[in-house]
């Protein structure tokens, strides 16, 4: 078995697997639940400040989109935050953190963007003998409107400003949560970083309604006849985290700030993708939601077997090994050249990539071969785009093909090139002398 | 061998009710909503569909189950009754598993096919049981008169598409229940719940369509008639005689379609009497019908007896399987030799070891005797020819016809079992029945422009 041991921002844990603050993690009882499963750590659902708990609906909080097979692909939450007296949840988490002291224990926060209130709460959090504080800068419903979440993420210079108060009230490692709901990640990370954080977490949820009930005509999820946007996260939200994570892995400006992925981590695989884009940990909860704690040992497992494979010694040694693989579109090599190939052997005639590539693109796979159902690609049309590998419901059966240098291009007739050209030196470049 | 001297034993009532309800409950119980969405989840929506492609009426049938899977069920009947207006009936007795089951991509990629029968079956019940606004209206009036001789499924089929477009059908049929083959041919646990006589109530409420039933051709009307007071006919009279065993018959075989017939109009199963041991000689869905039947009456043998291999048996490989499921015994390359009779009750049959010899079949091998109670014929059915009189030609022994269905009478069309060239399926003849349909409407309408 691999060594998962995983230090983030000093905090040691087992594995790489915390979960993130959410329901999961409200209570002594749930987290206790998760160490007892094998997560390396969690983020304790986040605590307000002092005085009358918050108060939750007590209707529908959750709404799934569903797969095909019923699979969860999408979570909705109007879920506030903790709405349990913060000295009931601050004695549990000390006592959790006595029994499991060799797990991660963070701490989400969310207190209005005064510096007193955070001078308040963080030296009682402090005081349980928590491994770091994470601030909830990313709810994007209901604490939103009271001017905390991720209306406070959306203005990096309030992330500055409360990241350096935090800092400068506890000793304990500072993480921010960013929100998703944000043109350009890059600057609340960037914000984070000048005020002082030692690391981000990213994403939050997205902003979302899962729909209408179309006899009632009541958005969904509603409660009674009215409902609110809420949350947005499960898989389907994988690829927008992890485009987030890596542009903040390869800004310059924030080049090195260790960053907790998170965003519809359900696998192993998904995990390690974040990591191989420059998360140091991961957070899951979507996953955990639909299928209990017990995932974090397929986790486990599938990462350790994938890193004996590929003799990896330890978690940190994957950490942003795809960032460089990820740049801007100019500098996009446009001598490199695909064509699609369909494995006859494999292919079961469905005839989709053939109706795809007809209707919504180059008119470049067959339909019949001599009066026959076959369905080849045209090289003389194929742009090599990949939609019918996309849509292809067997693995495995179309494969993308690189030109090598010297062959030529049946489309264009040209020769395909050995030398790299990207669109800044391209001569239909307007900007190109 | 000789046989046993006991008086043969057929008898109703072999069987508790419990037993009969469990029996002759649907052979393939429908999908629940929750079966049938996860099924209709598994279709590829394939490009110009192979499962469509094998269909004989043609369903566009990516479609009707992507219908199902997004919550459309009237959508999804009316793609596949639009179609093939007995899609119900058809979704009951089609042999999927050598037309749209055995061309889907599915049976490809993993050797299993998306159900595509049940879930027909599921987008047709839910119609029936909510048929809501009718799901198809008659065109303007044509004021043209068609006779539909026959109410199968091939002249329901054409009687609902000429009604469809306009023109004013009568409908006869020889029997006093519209339905043909799926009132009086299927087996029972086919078809439950009176839904051959339902489907034929929803099909005939489109209107335009005035039923004669009891009305024989030959008998109570002929066809010079019909042509001359119509300004077309339409044949889906099926086929009326049962080939013969080809040997003495002392005693009359009873024909094994007239069995199930008297199943399917029984009151109840335990009326039907039926043999401790019974022989069926044949090689197809009639053979595997009677023989499964009768072991679900209580016979304690049923034993199905056919002259060649199982792969020349027209019953598929499924229904082999479905008989031999249920107990019944299928023996191969025999061929009967003499009915046995004693003291006036047949007491089994003696058969003949055939083998092929270059493509011949030689009936010169060994003899050996089965005892039965019941022996029932079921080697194929025959056009009646008398009826029809002199002047439509024949070819095969069924009548010839181009590929609309028009016969060597010009006014005059067949489709279903009675025209030649067809594989004797449900959804075959509903297509003969459509098909004409459109090609008599054709020719109506260039009449009324000349």
């Amino acid at each position: 078995m691999a060594d998962l041991r995983s230090t983030f921002v000093g905090i040691t844990s087992p594995n790489p697997f915390w979960l993130a603050s959410a329901p999961p993690t409200d209570k002594a009882y749930n987290v206790n639940r998760a160490f007892e499963a094998g997560w390396g750590g969690v983020v304790w659902k986040t605590l307000g400040e002092e005085g009358p708990p918050i108060v939750n609906v007590n209707g529908k909080r959750y709404e799934s989109l569903l797969s095909d097979q019923r699979r969860v692909i999408g979570f909705n939450n109007i879920e506030l935050i903790t709405d349990r007296p913060l000295q009931t949840n601050l004695a549990e988490i000390r006592q959790v953190k006595r029994d499991w002291p060799e797990r991660a224990l963070v701490v989400s926060l969310m207190v209005p963007c005064e510096e007193g209130a955070w001078k308040a709460i963080l030296p009682m959090v402090e005081d349980t003998g928590c491994d770091g504080v994470e601030l909830n800068f990313g709810c994007p419903h209901g604490m939103s409107e009271r001017g905390m979440g991720s209306a406070v993420g959306q203005v990096p210079e309030y992330i500055e400003m409360v990241a350096r108060w935090c800092k400068l009230y506890t000793r304990l490692p500072v993480i921010v949560k960013l929100t998703p709901n944000i043109t350009d990640i890059r600057h609340p990370a960037r914000a984070a970083k000048a005020g002082g954080a030692d690391a981000v977490s990213l994403i939050n949820t997205l902003n979302s309604v899962m729909g209408v009930d179309l006899r009632t005509m009541r958005m969904s999820p509603s409660v009674g006849p009215m409902g609110s946007h809420g949350g947005y996260c499960g898989p389907a939200v994988k690829p927008i985290a992890l485009n987030m994570v890596a542009e903040i892995a390869r800004d310059p400006a924030t080049a090195g700030l260790p960053i907790s992925g998170i965003g519809g981590i359900t696998t192993w695989r998904d995990a390690a993708e974040f990591i191989a884009l420059g998360a140091g940990n991961v957070q899951v909860c979507t996953a955990a939601m639909v299928y209990g704690f017990r995932i974090v040992q397929d986790l486990c497992d599938g990462l350790s077997n994938f890193m004996d494979e590929q003799a990896h010694a330890s978690v940190a040694d994957l950490v942003g090994l795809a960032v460089p693989s990820i740049v801007n579109w100019n500098q996009l090599n446009l001598n490199h050249i695909e064509k699609a190939v369909i494995d006859q052997d494999l292919c079961i005639q469905c005839g989709r990539c053939h109706v795809v590539c007809e209707d919504t693109s180059h008119q470049a796979i067959t339909a019949t071969k001599n009066g026959q159902r076959h369905f080849e690609v045209i090289e003389e049309e194929c742009v090599g785009c990949n939609l019918c590998a996309s849509i292809c419901p067997v693995p495995g059966c179309i494969s993308m093909k690189v030109l090598q240098p010297g062959q030529v291009d049946k489309r264009t007739g040209e020769v395909v090139s050995a030398e790299y050209a990207n669109w800044t030196t391209h001569p239909n470049n307007p900007a190109h002398s | 061998m000789s046989m046993p001297s006991t008086p043969s034993d057929v008898a109703a009532g072999r069987l508790s009710q419990a037993e009969y309800a469990r029996n002759f409950a649907d052979a393939h119980p429908p999908l629940t909503a929750v079966q049938a969405l996860l099924e209709a989840e598994r279709c590829y929506y394939c490009f110009d569909a192979p499962c469509t492609t094998a269909c004989p009426t043609g369903i566009d049938i990516p479609s009707f189950i992507a219908r199902i899977a997004q919550g459309n069920l009237r959508g999804a009947a009316r793609t596949i009754l639009e179609e093939n207006v007995l899609g119900g009936m058809c979704a009951r007795v089609c042999p999927t598993e050598v037309l749209c089951e055995q061309a889907c991509v599915r049976t490809t990629q993993e050797d299993k096919p998306v159900e595509i029968g049940l879930l027909q079956r599921h987008a047709t019940d839910a119609l029936m049981a909510k048929p809501g606004a009718p799901l198809f209206t008659r065109a303007a009036a044509t004021g043209k008169r068609v006779a539909v001789v026959g109410a199968g499924p091939a002249g329901l089929a054409c009687a609902h598409r000429l009604a469809m477009l306009g023109h004013s059908v009568m409908l006869f049929d020889a029997q006093p229940k519209l339905g043909g083959l799926n009132e009086y041919g299927i087996a029972t646990y086919k078809t439950v719940d009176g839904f051959a006589q339902r489907e034929v109530e929803w099909l005939l409420s489109i209107g335009g369509i005035e039923v004669q039933s009891n009305q024989r051709l030959g008998r109570d009307m002929q066809l010079d008639a019909l042509v001359q007071g119509h300004d077309a006919v339409f044949l889906g009279v099926g086929l009326g005689g049962v080939n013969a065993l080809g040997i003495d018959e002392p005693l009359p075989v009873r024909a094994a379609v007239d069995f199930i017939a008297e199943l399917r109009q029984a009151a109840s199963p335990a009326d039907v009497p039926v043999g401790r041991r019974v022989l069926v000689i044949g090689g197809g869905m009639t053979a595997v019908d009677a023989a499964v039947q009768s072991k679900l009456l209580g016979a304690e043998e049923a034993t199905i007896v056919y002259r060649r291999g199982p792969e020349a048996m027209s019953a598929s490989g499924h229904e082999q399987q479905w008989a031999q499921t249920n107990g019944v015994l299928i023996r191969h390359w025999a061929a009967p030799q003499q009915l046995l009779v004693e003291g006036g009750q047949v007491r089994g049959v003696r058969f003949v070891r055939t083998r092929l010899d270059n493509g011949r079949l030689l009936q010169d091998g060994e003899s050996f005797d089965l005892a039965a109670d019941v022996v029932l014929k079921a080697i194929g059915q025959t056009l009646v020819p008398d009826a029809l009189g002199p002047e439509l030609r024949l070819q095969d022994g069924r009548i010839a016809t181009d590929d609309s269905g028009r016969t060597s009478h010009p006014k005059v069309w067949a489709g279903g079992d009675c025209r030649a060239g067809g594989r004797d399926l449900t959804v075959e003849a509903v297509q003969h029945g459509k098909v004409a349909a459109i090609a008599i409407d054709r020719c109506l309408r260039q009449t009324v422009r000349a």
